[in-house]
């Protein structure tokens, strides 16, 4: 069973319905115990990163979300609470990746949204996916590039498209709305 | 590289695509997840659902169809038509719409835009404008068309995107339905004015009607409708030739 974590308001649907597609058994939750006995918790998220740590601190998600030692996934805001810090309302994140989340600023339309490539991937979560591809992104906030980055994108500048550390894995990109890649990767990390 | 965008409409009425549709091979012609699947299939980047309807009674409908679409499509898709309460959005994104396009209701109360950016980020948010040149000014037009704003379409949309829209679908109700191109003029003024991305509908007949828009305005995704349900376009060989003209193509 798949926890997918609920907090905040937002698209969980589409997480769900992408591993529906891919076969796989989940539940939306914001229950501790459920989430901590889970074969595997995707922490997804739209939304603003404030609001969704005192969520999170409120019900001790946070220290549950640290804590957890099967594979974990976050995306888009999942991955940037996941980092160190977030501009976007001066928040403390959980911390479990050092980056630091900036806001996007300079030339370029904002947010950061539709198909870009990403590239220098590694890791296993980028197992028969080629080495250039194109994901879908929408976001105004980005992770910096760090000794976790798995794979980048250059928009307005290069940032951290995924983060792999031990169990955790994250995308800024969103594989349940990326078509076929997409679906390769959330396969890569249903092999976890 | 960020890539330029193609996007179908399909036009919603009682749960069923509206326009008229040759493809041959689908199950239903009218079954608008059949189509749905099929662009996508094709590379179409994203996808946009229209309801014409949307009264209140068919509301229910729509989101089944809303939930459905989200079930079988792996790509974005903006879903909207008569959406004027914050309530009525977050029905949409609940059934699984990734965004949501606000209409006449914003003109009507342009606090709409920012109760639903502010509820689902901004990025949740197409304004969608449609504008209609009188003289030489492109004017606001609300309840399909039928009624003038007294807006000027450069004001709103600068208003609109500060009031929290994360996008703009900008239709030229002189370009809809000639086939002859899309408003480049007012496209490029829009799309230069604004910082976040603009989507261009209206007008699109040929293939090289996405290359002019592309090249000569900064809109980020080109929609249109009859022409790929008409199969007078078809997705993959649009981005191809887009390709071959140095546009960045998925």
């Amino acid at each position: 069973m798949i926890a997918i974590l609920k907090y905040n308001a937002g698209n969980i649907a589409s997480v769900k319905n992408a591993l529906f597609r891919l076969g796989a058994e989940s539940l939306v939750t914001d229950d501790p115990e459920e989430i901590r006995f889970a074969d595997k918790v995707i922490f997804p998220g739209v939304g603003s990163a404030g609001p969704a740590m005192a969520y999170l601190k409120e019900r001790k998600l946070d220290v549950l979300i640290k804590g957890l030692k099967q594979p974990v996934l976050g995306v888009c805001l999942g991955m940037q609470l996941m980092c160190k810090y977030s501009e976007e309302g001066n928040t403390d994140c959980l911390g479990i990746f050092d980056n630091q989340v900036r806001e996007f600023s300079g030339a370029g339309l904002i947010p950061h949204m539709g198909w870009n490539e990403v590239h220098s991937l590694s890791g296993e979560l980028f197992k028969g996916v080629p080495p250039r591809s194109d994901l879908y992104f929408v976001h105004s906030y980005f992770a910096d590039l760090g000794i976790h980055t798995t794979a980048v994108c250059d928009y307005i500048q290069p940032f951290s498209a995924a983060l792999h550390k031990d169990n955790f894995f994250a995308s800024q990109f969103h594989p349940e709305k990326s078509s076929a890649i997409g679906r390769r990767l959330l396969e890569n990390f249903l092999e976890q | 590289m960020l890539k330029k965008r193609i996007i179908p409409c399909l036009d919603i009425k009682d749960g069923r695509t509206v326009k008229g549709i040759n493809f041959v091979g689908l199950r239903d012609a009218g079954d608008p997840v059949e189509l749905a699947k099929r662009y996508a299939n094709e590379g179409a980047d994203e996808l946009v659902f229209l309801d014409i309807t949307a009264t209140i009674e068919k509301r229910r409908t729509l989101l089944d169809l809303v939930s459905r679409v989200a079930r079988e499509i792996d790509i974005p898709f903006t879903v909207g038509g008569g959406v004027n309460t914050l309530e009525a959005a977050g029905e949409l994104i609940s059934a699984g719409a990734d965004k949501i396009a606000v209409n006449s209701a914003a003109v009507k109360r342009p606090e709409l835009v920012r109760e639903i950016a502010a509820a689902f980020g901004r990025q949740c948010l197409v304004l969608a404008i449609d504008a209609k040149k009188l003289g030489d000014a492109w004017k606001v037009f609300v309840k399909g068309g039928r009624e003038d704003t007294g807006l000027l379409a450069m004001d709103w949309a600068q208003q609109a995107v500060d009031l929290g829209a994360g996008e703009l679908l900008l239709t030229s109700m002189n370009s809809d339905g000639m086939q002859d191109g899309f408003a480049l003029d007012i496209v490029g003024e829009i799309s230069r004015a604004v910082n976040v991305p603009v989507i261009a509908s209206g007008g699109a007949g040929r293939q090289e009607d996405f290359m002019q828009l592309f090249k000569r305005t900064n809109a980020t995704a080109g929609l249109a409708a009859s022409v790929f349900h008409f199969d007078r376009i078809k997705i993959g060989a649009l981005k191809m030739y887009l390709k071959e003209q140095g546009i960045w193509m998925r």
